[in-house]
């Protein structure tokens, strides 16, 4: 899959000294830094150098290695071998206090906030002020509100509120909000753009701007092409754990980036064919759904998938999309409304029955926790969900010819990576994981496809394929309904798009009346 | 919480292999430490278990209910539950199958005998159920209330063959023996329902081991080779990836806390259709815990279990010969079984241990090599 | 906590003002010689009550500490009986001494021994990653088997903790003789649930505490020693819990005997629970136990015949069956409870 090198193709990495004797002393510098998981090198001899002030930009795609560099940086992962640096001092970081006594903060991916607890415990956890042995929320209110005065409403969050109750976007502020109290001279942004809608993503980078100009240099992590040029500085580019290339924004392309993101000219676009829609397959008429705390999740939703297209079902995260899916997949109790089959009312039938029925087929939003067991072999994942019905079971047996005759099949046919049927899951990779609960779910005699964020996670390779896979679906007929919170993903593959906000349904479209500022905008909630 | 995960059986084999040396090496420094001989302890205790015949057949005897409560536990481990209830169920199965076989003089040996085994199994299951019903439906941690239903079980066995008071006017149990005078016991089982021997008095080895040998295998079978096998162990891996399988986990729990009730009152079905012929309430003593250590120590796989099951009866076996010959109290077994657990449970405590002592040894005679 | 200010709140105070209604009721009102009220809430009961719900409110603590930093804790039981263990060799080896320092050191004993099973069980389960339900099925059996191989038969352990009356408070009727007339663990048992009360809400310990047991990765990215607080608590846990079983010995019965805790570290297990993992909402729920315990104990005095004396001794254990099954929804365990923590995960 990765043929030549195509290190520093844009011919920027001799420049980078260059760049270097322009800025102040490097208040981070990363030397040497390798990474050693059993069986894995996350990290090969990366050097790195942050100058104060200044936003660099480290572009790869999953699992090049960006989150591990920032965890050892971050005092999370010991480094096999390497240093770092802050402000000159060689930082011995052995747990995150010490990089927090350094003056380092990191927002994470998934953020590391205590889901219980409020913003304002959030925020002093660990550096808390007391009075007396008995904490003082007075004084560090203060101080907090203080602080977010300085960026004039921008980091404006209710500081008694309870993180279980907020939003996705406001937890990255009080992420913010807590490196900021921290007094960090360093701040590592993870992913932060991953979880928002663009026009939240331009806060977030007025926000980065305003820090940098006050001193702050600021490491942002990303695998999307299209932000970097926005924020960034200066960019970094990670491939398979090692640094292979520099750019600046302004002097290279999006393909260009790309190219040494992957390896090889990745395609960025997925060829489809012209298909003629047929009758509808799925139909989801006034749909009502709960929540498990007796809110409303999906507040009477309507539409239809027909055959042969693929609906893209866009929204940020917590809008409802998981539990109209629950709900499609028989996993959640419908409230009121229904949902038609085929032309078959399926609204109250129970997983086991929509599996019984064995015309659709459902990735997982997540595969870890719904999609798959890794201590079981590949061949018992991929029957999983089929071991209940002929030919892989007759009366209550397993039938295990048949179970490993299916595994041979799908392995072959999906590319999974494996070095035998008996392997348990768990040693695979991530993409090869997803493959082969793409691979399950494409089973024989399927009607509709619902595919939840099919690609979370998972490398270029494995994404292309996957997407190359779900068009085929669509290609020979199926109806497909994709659900994703990556709103590239759904303006790729989509021929129709629903976009869903608090529940609702604030908008459906035809793919090519929607461009991504609009799609943006709907997603806040802001019908256009 | 994720269970503790099967090992390719190589690598289980050694790292038990590994814990049982370090049991017997902390083992010994334990009694060294009582003031006794270690040699003199462990040579009465296979002396005990396997040197004489009689030995010999008390550990075959012990090893039946060994097994079965064992294969209790780990079938419902493998659903992700913990049966703290074996010493319960295996009481009610005691409590069931006297019931049975008490009565109905002139039964014959193949009607009477499996109904009172039946009856064994259908009382530990029903006494199973009831936690599993409850997790399922409630929410209740089957830990607790297993727990708490093994001493309403033990007062409930205790009441059915209950003399009465001179005290009060309680009315003896259901289940008493007139005949025995102020002791609390049930008749002797009618013979048409005790199981036979292999060998008569005094070895008294009876068929109950094939009984539990043939289980263990059947239990392979259920969880390698059958559907609710699969479900069952995907529940116990992770229930949401189940739930999103189809599969009713809800009901996969209930019935593996049913099975595992009934392994145990088959356990204790056999002890008293096999061995004692009747019931008393000193007779249910022990049998919870030792389900949980043998199963951990089998590795969950019915094979180990066996073999587990062996190395708990020659312990059981031979303790009272230990104490005799070499002084240490027998109760020491107690103290052995935890460790056996413990080490079992962390192999790297083992590994951890033996490493420091090879250490210790190593710097002693590189010691000894500088001071000669 | 929101669960927690509504029906556990109202439950934990609303037994006590029940029975403490009940009891000047049968102090005051005329009807007072009814027999089976003088039973449910006359002195001799409620005193029972009081006695029962010690051992299990610190039992109870001692879950609290190790599963609020988020370790599973079945092991009270045997934390239990290691502490009253001790607290009986402590004092049978010291019965030549003044009765005070005796028991003093007995106290010592009980609670350091149960720090030290504490300790252990952190040891288990966060340095040689056994699973924490089976380490503490471990600690149950270790000291199972050591009271009983050490345990001499013949020792009597001479004298225990007498009352000490609150001047003024104890003269209170009613009231005083119930609450402010027992011997000291008692009050050290209702103080601490106090002190942790305050000290989870409200101090640096207890923020801490709660980060780590709901989300330990969070409080560790937050610079907090997630590792080195959990040992504390598990240690501190150990020791209340030890204390627990030390009380049995040093001021209720005054003997030791083999498996004395009877279930009690289970029940304590269950009133931590049922008091959804709050001292208060935990002392309510010991409080119904150990209530539950003393009518099982009256209606045993009372040679009540109706049903024979096996059935009226599983009210306890049933009661504790029922309450743990009534809870769907009520209670929320810890986020983070029984799964280790470990930095390293991605690979």
């Amino acid at each position: 899959m990765n043929s030549a090198p195509v290190t520093g193709r844009v011919g920027l990495r001799h420049q980078s000294a260059g760049i270097r004797r322009n800025m102040p002393q490097p208040v981070l510098e990363v030397r040497g830094i390798t990474k050693h998981f059993p069986g894995v090198v996350a990290n090969r001899n990366i050097d790195l150098d942050l100058s104060p002030g200044e936003i660099l930009a480290v572009l790869g795609e999953n699992g090049a290695g960006k989150s591990t560099l920032m965890n050892i940086i971050y005092g999370l992962h010991p480094p096999t071998s390497g240093s770092i640096r802050v402000g000159g001092r060689r930082l011995e970081c052995r747990s995150p206090r010490d990089a927090i006594a350094a003056g380092i903060a990191m927002v994470h991916q998934d953020f590391q906030l205590v889901p219980t607890m409020t913003v304002l415990e959030n925020i002093v956890l660990g550096v808390e002020t007391t009075r007396r042995g008995v904490l003082d929320p007075a004084t560090a209110e203060r101080d907090v509100d203080e602080l977010c005065q300085r960026f004039g409403g921008q980091l404006d969050i209710n500081l008694q509120a309870v993180i279980d109750d907020l939003p996705v976007g406001m937890r990255q502020r009080v992420e913010i909000v807590k490196a900021l109290y921290r007094g960090a001279r360093i701040l590592i942004l993870d992913e932060p753009t991953a979880v928002l809608t663009p026009q939240e993503t331009g806060s977030l980078f007025q926000i980065m701007r305003g820090l940098r100009n006050q001193g702050t240099g600021i490491i942002f992590i990303t695998h999307k092409l299209k932000e970097v040029p926005d924020v960034a500085d200066r960019i970094v580019v990670l491939r398979q754990g090692a640094v292979v290339g520099h750019a600046r924004p302004g002097a290279t392309t999006e393909q260009a980036l790309a190219t040494m993101m992957v390896g090889r000219v990745p395609s960025l676009t997925v060829p489809k064919t012209t298909v003629v829609p047929g009758p509808p397959m799925l139909e989801v008429d006034n749909l009502t759904v709960h929540r498990d705390d007796g809110t409303i999740a999906v507040d009477r939703i309507s539409f239809e998938v027909n055959q042969g297209e693929i609906l893209g079902l866009a929204g940020v995260q917590g809008n409802g999309q998981t539990e109209l899916i629950g709900a499609l997949t028989g996993l959640r109790p419908v409230s009121s409304g229904t949902v038609r089959l085929n032309g078959r009312d399926t609204t109250q039938v129970s997983a086991r029955r929509v599996g019984r029925a064995g015309g659709t087929g459902h990735i997982p939003e997540d595969r870890h926790t719904h999609g798959t067991v890794e201590s079981f072999s590949v061949a018992q994942n991929l029957v999983l969900n089929l071991c209940n019905r002929p030919p892989f079971a007759r009366w209550g047996l397993l039938r295990l010819e048949a179970i490993r005759a299916h595994a041979r099949r799908k392995v072959a046919d999906f590319d999974i990576r494996t070095t035998s049927l008996e392997q348990p899951l768990g040693s695979l990779s991530g993409g090869n994981q997803q493959k082969l609960v793409v691979a399950r779910e494409m089973r024989d005699g399927l009607q509709l496809l619902i595919a939840s964020q099919p690609t979370r996670g998972v490398d270029m390779g494995s994404v292309e394929f996957i997407h190359h896979q779900i068009v085929q679906q669509r290609n020979t007929g199926r109806a497909v309904l994709l659900a994703s919170y990556d709103m590239d993903e759904i303006l790729a593959l989509a021929d129709r798009i629903a976009v869903m906000f608090e529940g609702r349904l604030i908008g459906l479209f035809p793919a090519a009346q929607v461009d991504r500022n609009r799609l943006g905008l709907l997603m806040s909630g802001i019908p256009a | 919480m994720p269970m503790p995960n099967a090992q390719p059986w190589p690598v289980a084999a050694l790292q038990t292999a590994v814990a049982l040396l370090g049991v017997a090496l902390l083992g010994a420094v334990l009694i060294a430490v009582l003031g006794y001989n270690p040699w003199a302890a462990f040579a009465g205790l296979a002396e005990g278990s396997l040197g004489t015949e009689r030995g010999l057949a008390a550990t075959v005897r012990k090893t039946a209910p060994f097994v079965l409560t064992g294969l209790s536990v780990a079938l419902a481990l493998k659903a992700g539950l913990f049966n703290f209830g074996a010493a319960g169920q295996f009481l009610m199965g005691s409590v069931g199958a006297v019931w049975v076989g008490i009565q109905f003089q002139g039964l014959p040996v193949w009607f009477h005998l499996p109904l009172a085994l039946a009856v064994g199994i259908g009382s530990g299951s029903a006494w199973g159920t009831i936690p599993g019903w409850l997790k399922v439906s409630t929410g209740a941690h089957e830990g607790i209330t297993t727990i708490m239903l093994n001493y309403v079980a033990a007062l409930f066995a205790g009441w059915s063959v209950f003399a009465g008071s001179s005290l009060s006017t309680t009315r003896p149990g259901p289940l008493w023996d007139p005949t025995s005078g102020p002791v609390s016991a049930s008749p002797d089982v009618l013979v048409s329902a005790r199981i036979p021997w292999i060998l008569g008095p005094p070895l008294r080895i009876h068929w109950g081991i094939a009984l539990a040998l043939l289980t263990a295998l059947l239990m392979w079978w259920l969880l390698e080779r059958t559907r609710f096998g699969f479900e069952l162990k995907t529940v116990g891996a992770k229930p949401l990836a189940a739930r999103y399988a189809g599969m009713r986990s809800g009901w996969t729990t209930v019935l593996a806390m049913t099975w595992a009730g009934g392994l145990a009152g088959l356990a204790g079905a056999i002890e008293t259709l096999g061995v004692n012929h009747k019931f008393a309430p000193e007779f249910g003593g022990g049998m919870g815990f030792e389900g949980i250590t043998i199963a951990l120590l089998g590795q969950g796989h019915p094979l180990g279990i066996v073999l587990a099951a062996l190395l708990f009866a020659v312990l059981d076996a031979g303790a009272s010969k230990m104490q005799f010959n070499s002084g240490v109290p027998s109760d020491i077994i107690q103290v052995v079984q935890a460790l056996i657990l413990i080490f079992v449970a962390a192999p790297a405590l083992a590994t951890w241990l033996l490493d420091r002592v090879s250490r210790t040894q190593r710097a002693s005679a590189a010691a000894a090599g500088l001071r000669a | 906590m929101a669960a927690f200010t509504q029906s556990t709140a109202r439950f934990a105070a609303g037994l006590p003002l029940l029975l403490l209604a009940g009891a000047f009721l049968v102090e005051y009102a005329p009807f007072a010689d009814i027999q089976p009220i003088r039973m449910l809430f006359g002195a001799s009961i409620l005193n029972f009550a009081l006695r029962a719900t010690v051992p299990l409110i610190l039992g109870a603590l001692g879950g609290i500490l190790c599963e609020r930093s988020g370790i599973v804790n079945i092991g009270i039981e045997g934390m239990m009986l290691a502490g009253a263990f001790a607290a009986f060799v402590a004092k049978t080896a010291t019965n030549h001494w003044a009765l005070g320092p005796s028991l003093l050191l007995g106290t010592c004993a009980t609670l350091l021994t149960g720090a030290a099973m504490g300790l252990l069980h952190a040891l288990f389960c966060l340095r040689f990653g056994m699973h924490q339900i089976i380490s503490g099925t471990a600690l149950i059996l270790l000291s199972m088997g050591i009271s009983a191989t050490f345990f001499d038969r013949d020792a009597v352990a001479v004298g225990k903790f007498a009352p000490w009356p609150v001047p003024l408070l104890s003269e209170w009727p009613v009231i005083g003789p119930l609450l402010f007339n027992k011997p000291p663990i008692t009050y050290a048992a209702l103080l601490i649930v106090a002190v942790v009360g305050f000290a989870l809400a409200h101090t640096r310990w207890g923020l801490r505490t709660r980060a780590i047991g709901e989300h330990p990765r969070a409080a560790d990215t937050a610079g907090v020693a997630v590792l080195r607080l959990r040992y504390l608590n598990t240690a501190l846990g150990g020791a209340l819990a030890g204390l627990g079983g030390g009380y049995l010995v040093l001021e209720a019965v005054g003997q030791f005997q083999e498996g004395m805790t009877a279930g009690r570290g289970f029940i304590a297990l269950a009133a931590m629970i049922f008091g959804n993992w709050h001292p208060v909402g935990a002392l309510g729920a010991s409080l119904l136990f150990g209530y539950a315990q003393a009518v099982q104990n009256e209606l045993l005095l009372a040679q009540v015949t109706v049903l024979p004396r096996h059935f009226v001794a599983m009210i306890p254990y049933l009661v504790t069956v029922i309450a743990v099954s009534g809870l769907v929804g009520r209670v929320r365990a810890p986020g983070s409870l029984g799964q280790p923590y470990r930095r390293e995960t991605e690979t």
